[in-house]
Parts: C-alpha cells; sequence; structure tokens
C-alpha cells in the first residue's frame, strides 16, 4: 500500500462558503444550549455577521485578482475559483443578507399573547389548530431555527456554481435543497398550504436529484471521472491515459448523451424552465412569503450558475447536442410562462410563472455560448434576483385578518391609499417587464444582445414578443392597483420595522441604479464572464 | 460476468422506481421509490467504478447514501406532519392549491 497524502486545500480561496458553514453549526449549537429567550437576537445578529463576512471575503478575493487572473481551481479539482463562481456568490450572499431581514420581521404579524411574531410557525410539528400548537402560540415560542436552516441553503448555494466536479455538484444541491424543502413548511398562517408546498417540493425535487444522480453515473460510466476537466477531455477525444476500461466506454456516446440529458435535467428543475416547472407555482404560493423571496431570488442564481459550468466547462464539447434542446425549453418556457401567468388571479403564482418566463429569458442568453453571453446571464441573474426580493418584500406587507392578502382583486385600489408602497411595486413589475430605466431592461437587453449576436434570432424574436404578453399583464396589475376603487374590507398596509424597510428600499435602489446606471455592473459582470478550464 | 448486466438491472431498477413515483398515491411509497431510483444509480456507480478501475464511483455512492439518509430524515418529517394534519399521506389528497 502507498502512504495516504493530506490533500492539499486552498484554504483562502473557499473562505466565503467556510464562513457560512461555520456560523451555521454555530447556529445550530446556539439552537441546542441557548436560553429560548436569548436565540432569537443571537441568531439574527450572528447570520447578517456572517453573511456579511462571508460577502467581504468574496470581495477580497476579487480584489486580489481570482476572478480573473489568478482564476484557480481549489480543493484538489473540486471547486472553482474563478470570475462567474465568485460574481455569483456575491449575489447570493447579498440575498441572503437581505432575506435574513425579511425572516427575522416581527411587525407584521398581530402580537400574540404580548410577544411579537415573525412569520414561521410557533411550533411547526404541532397539528395546526391543535392544542400543542395554541400552547406553543400562547407560550410565545417561535422557530429561530430558520436561521441555520437559511445559513446551510446559502452555504449549499455557494457551493452549487463553483463546483467543479459531478460529487460536489450533487452534494452541494442536496444541501441547498434540504433546507429549503423545511423552510417551505414553516408558515405560520395557511400551514396546510405550506405543508402541501413542502411536500411537493420535497416529494419532485428528490424525484428530480435521482435523475441527475443517474446521470451522473453515466456520465462516470462514459468517462470514467467525475471532475469536469476530465469529462472534457474525454468528450474532446484526448483523455491524460487510457485503459481498457476507459478504452471501452469512451466511444459509447449513448452513455455521454443520455448522461448529459440527465444532469441539465435535474438543473432544470432547480431552475423551473418548462417542462419541469410543475413545482413552481404551488411551492411559491404555498411557502412562508419570506422564504419565497429567498428562494425565487437565490435558487435561480445558483442554479443556473451550476448550469453554465456544467454546459460550458464539461459538456462544451457536445455543444451541438444540447444547444438545440435548450433552444427548446428556453422558447417553452418564455412563452408558457408569459401566457399561463395571464389567467392568474393570485399574486405569488403570478410571480411564479412570470419567475418560469424569467427561466426562459436567462436560458436565451445561456443559448448564446460566449463570453458575451455568460456575463449577460450573470448581469441579468443580478438584476432579476434583487428585483424578485424586493417584490415578494412587499407582498408580506399587505395584509388583511387572514394573514398576507394575496388574491389578485384585493389589491384593486392599493395605489390609493398607500401610493408609495404601491409606485415601489410597479417599479418591480416595471422591471419585470423590462421597462426602460429599470434593471430589467438592462438584463434583457444584454441577454437578448448576446443571443442575436450567436445567431439566435428566432430566440430573440419569441423572446421580445413573450416579452411584451408578460407586459401584459404586469402592466394590468399596476392599472388595477392605481385605476380601481379600493374595496371597502380590502387589505391594509403593514407598517413593518425597518428590516423590511430596508429591504424594499434597497431592492428599489438597486432596481433603478442597475437600470439608469448599468455601466459599472456589466462591466463588472464582463470582466467575471470566464470559466476556470483547469 | 461481464459488467453490463448489472447496468442492465440498475437501469431497470431506476424505471422501475420512475413508474412507481408516477404511479403510486401513498407519499410514503413515492418516496421508498425514490430510494429506489437513488439506489439504483449507486448499483450504477459501483458497476462503473469496477468497469473503470478506480475507485470515484464507489466513493460516490457512500455520499448518496449519506445523502440519501438526511433526506429521509427531512422527508419523513415533510410527510408525518402533512398524515398528522390531514390523517392521510395520499398526494392526490394534497390538492388545496390548483388553478
Amino acid at each position: 500500500m502507498n502512504d495516504l497524502q493530506a490533500p492539499s486545500i486552498e484554504w483562502l480561496a473557499l473562505l466565503p462558503s467556510l464562513i457560512v458553514f461555520g456560523v451555521a453549526v454555530i447556529g445550530v449549537l446556539i439552537e441546542a444550549f441557548a436560553p429560548r429567550a436569548a436565540r432569537y437576537g443571537t441568531q439574527v445578529v450572528l447570520t447578517t455577521l456572517g453573511f456579511a463576512g462571508a460577502f467581504a471575503a468574496v470581495v477580497a478575493l476579487a480584489a486580489g485578482g481570482h476572478a480573473t487572473t489568478e482564476a484557480q481551481i481549489a480543493g484538489m479539482g473540486s471547486l472553482a475559483v474563478d470570475g462567474p463562481a465568485l460574481f455569483l456568490q456575491g449575489v447570493i450572499l447579498l440575498v441572503g443578507l437581505l432575506s435574513v431581514f425579511l425572516f427575522a420581521e416581527r411587525r407584521l404579524e398581530p402580537a400574540r399573547h404580548g410577544t411579537r411574531v415573525d412569520s414561521f410557525a410557533a411550533q411547526p410539528a404541532a397539528v395546526p389548530g391543535g392544542e400543542a400548537e395554541q400552547e406553543a402560540v400562547k407560550a410565545g415560542h417561535t422557530t429561530t431555527e430558520i436561521f441555520p436552516l437559511l445559513l446551510f441553503a446559502v452555504g449549499g448555494m455557494l457551493i452549487f456554481p463553483a463546483a467543479n466536479d459531478l460529487l460536489v455538484l450533487f452534494i452541494a444541491l442536496e444541501v441547498l435543497s434540504l433546507p429549503l424543502y423545511l423552510l417551505c413548511a414553516l408558515a405560520r398562517r395557511k400551514r396546510l398550504l405550506s405543508q402541501e408546498a413542502a411536500v411537493k417540493y420535497f416529494l419532485l425535487g428528490a424525484f428530480a436529484s435521482a435523475f441527475l444522480l443517474f446521470g451522473i453515473a453515466l456520465l462516470y460510466g462514459y468517462a470514467g471521472t467525475v471532475t469536469y476537466a476530465g469529462i472534457a477531455d474525454v468528450i474532446s477525444g484526448a483523455p491524460a491515459a487510457i485503459d481498457p476500461g476507459l478504452a471501452s466506454t469512451m466511444g459509447n456516446d449513448a452513455l455521454l448523451l443520455i448522461g448529459g440529458a440527465l444532469v441539465v435535467m435535474g438543473l432544470l428543475f432547480k431552475v423551473g424552465a418548462v417542462p419541469f416547472h410543475m413545482w413552481t407555482p404551488d411551492v411559491y404560493q404555498g411557502a412562508p412569503t419570506p422564504v419565497t423571496g429567498f428562494m425565487a431570488a437565490a435558487t435561480k442564481v445558483a442554479a443556473f450558475g451550476a448550469l453554465l459550468r456544467l454546459l460550458y466547462v464539461a459538456l462544451d464539447g457536445t455543444r451541438w447536442d444540447w444547444e438545440p434542446v435548450l433552444w427548446g425549453v428556453a422558447i417553452a418556457s418564455m412563452v408558457a410562462g408569459a401566457v399561463i401567468a395571464i389567467t392568474q388571479t393570485d399574486v405569488k403564482r403570478l410571480l411564479a410563472y412570470s419567475s418560469i418566463a424569467h427561466a426562459g429569458f436567462i436560458l436565451a442568453g445561456v443559448v448564446a455560448v460566449s463570453e458575451d453571453g455568460v456575463s449577460s446571464v450573470l448581469f441579468y441573474l443580478a438584476a432579476y434576483s434583487f428585483v424578485t426580493l424586493g417584490a415578494f418584500a412587499v407582498v408580506t406587507l399587505v395584509r388583511d385578518a387572514g394573514g398576507e392578502a394575496t388574491h389578485l382583486s384585493k389589491w384593486a385600489g392599493l395605489g390609493r391609499r398607500s401610493p408609495l408602497l404601491a409606485g415601489v411595486f410597479a417599479l418591480f413589475l416595471l422591471a419585470f417587464a423590462g421597462i426602460p430605466l429599470t434593471s430589467g431592461f438592462a438584463g434583457k437587453f444584454a441577454v437578448f444582445r448576446a443571443a442575436a449576436d450567436a445567431g439566435a434570432m428566432g430566440l430573440v424574436i419569441t423572446g421580445v414578443a413573450a416579452s411584451a404578453v408578460a407586459a401584459f399583464f404586469y402592466v394590468r396589475v399596476i392599472v388595477l392597483m392605481f385605476f380601481s376603487e379600493p374595496k371597502a374590507d380590502g387589505p391594509s398596509v403593514v407598517i413593518p420595522s425597518p428590516l423590511t424597510m430596508s429591504v424594499v428600499g434597497l431592492a428599489a435602489a438597486v432596481t433603478l441604479v442597475l437600470g439608469i446606471a448599468p455601466q459599472y455592473f456589466l462591466d463588472l459582470a464582463g470582466q467575471a464572464g470566464v470559466f476556470v478550464l483547469r | 460476468m461481464s459488467p453490463d448486466n448489472y447496468l442492465y438491472l440498475a437501469a431497470l431498477l431506476f424505471t422501475l422506481g420512475a413508474c412507481g413515483v408516477l404511479l403510486r398515491r401513498n407519499a410514503i411509497v413515492v418516496f421508498m421509490c425514490i430510494e429506489l431510483m437513488l439506489n439504483a444509480a449507486n448499483l450504477a456507480l459501483v458497476a462503473f467504478s469496477r468497469m473503470h478501475g478506480n475507485l470515484d464511483g464507489q466513493i460516490l455512492a457512500f455520499f448518496v447514501m449519506v445523502v440519501a439518509a438526511a433526506e429521509v430524515v427531512v422527508g419523513l418529517a415533510i410527510i408525518v406532519m402533512l398524515y398528522r394534519s390531514r390523517h392521510s399521506a395520499s398526494v392526490d389528497d394534497a390538492s388545496l392549491m390548483k388553478l
């Protein structure tokens, strides 16, 4: 036996995810040992500091040139530290940071028995409306586990776009998914809907990850290795060393194509692209709204990062095989998302279908297969995630006696009652629609230009047509808010604490800045558009 | 025996699991079918590992087992919670949200 060699790990280059996971473990310990009264404050401060620290680490790495000249593959070939990874990690950490504020908001629900409560169940394991739940509410319990769960989910999302081999890809997928399944089930109001959303998300998510795993097995069978660089070598026909096993499988295109298709399918499920979108509306509607906002923004960023790296680094040699498939998926997502959204009557479902359409728009940039395509996708993701988070933050504020008033008819005349809030929501809707002077326009323009440069004119034309259809229902909501009479028994807008206000304000600011002066950020994304190959 | 046969078996198990997920109505059974799919992938990984003569596939299989165990914890918690509030674990009954 030869001696085991300790792997050499570049700890500094992996600092962002290490900080997040470290803080998450501390958060679990706090849940176990700290007295109940002290948990909420400690968790909020700790989680905020964790995200801020990790974001500082990302910025430091990028400033140290890791995004461009010093890009490397760390951890014995398993994790990339390069432009796209650092850019997306920065976006995910900022979204995570703002999500902490949404999660920690305690002014929306009426105080129960003298304690202020957040939008998460007092005791998630108790039967809704049962005795145990009433006791937990009376005792003023809150579920502070949401903060470690959020940290673990973000940790997985940081690894996901950086994963440079299939094993890490699968582990990161599960680390980000499992906490999200749990978070979905924790709503304080409408708990049956919330539990249903969790079951659907869990069963479909596990189903999709099983497909992803079988695809990984087939790709491993094809290439005899799980690293992206190794797979790319075998596809190009020039592996480092050929042994009899590899010689017998590397000519087998069935393994490569089916395996690649299954892995891409697993990732498209996370992205929420048609035809793997069935879970999106139900989960977005049922999950607690802060969780929906976080999930809609951050999961999409992480999953598109992983998809880009897989397609561009590992499966680049099969580009002619996956390009037409993704064309189809992009067109189907844009059209189906935009058309079905027209018929929706629930704000959260409407935003869910709009997110499906946006998945299609982003895929148009992915299909462009160029450096411009990558950076346009990066920019689009950054712009889209803040708009989404802001929109769902606004949804948490419009409430009536039964909790959030998500039915669209209740939003009639909101602009008359609270013009500021309705105005901000209108800004987010216009950004979704891609109206100039909002971040959505800059993002869509970048993506469609990259697609057009790559010769995908059909995709661009479909995209613009789908945008026009989508603009119709966004504008319809704006018209409903500003030009119809408010109902007598309509919902009221709760005045939140500075936490939610800062989220809405920052999201609106980012939307405007990225729309009016996008050049700096376009340059940033442009510099970050190169994947490190080996 | 050629390792190919293990791959055919893995593909068969995977298909059985996928059909089970689509056809069965009890959430626990659906979940068991997903576990079957994961194990089919494990079998394929180990068979490929033997074909290639390296250990990557076996290491992956170990990680999959750990992940499957974690998934059971989360999944059963969610399904039990659903059962307690509805007295039914049927995925058809969970249909409050429809168009």
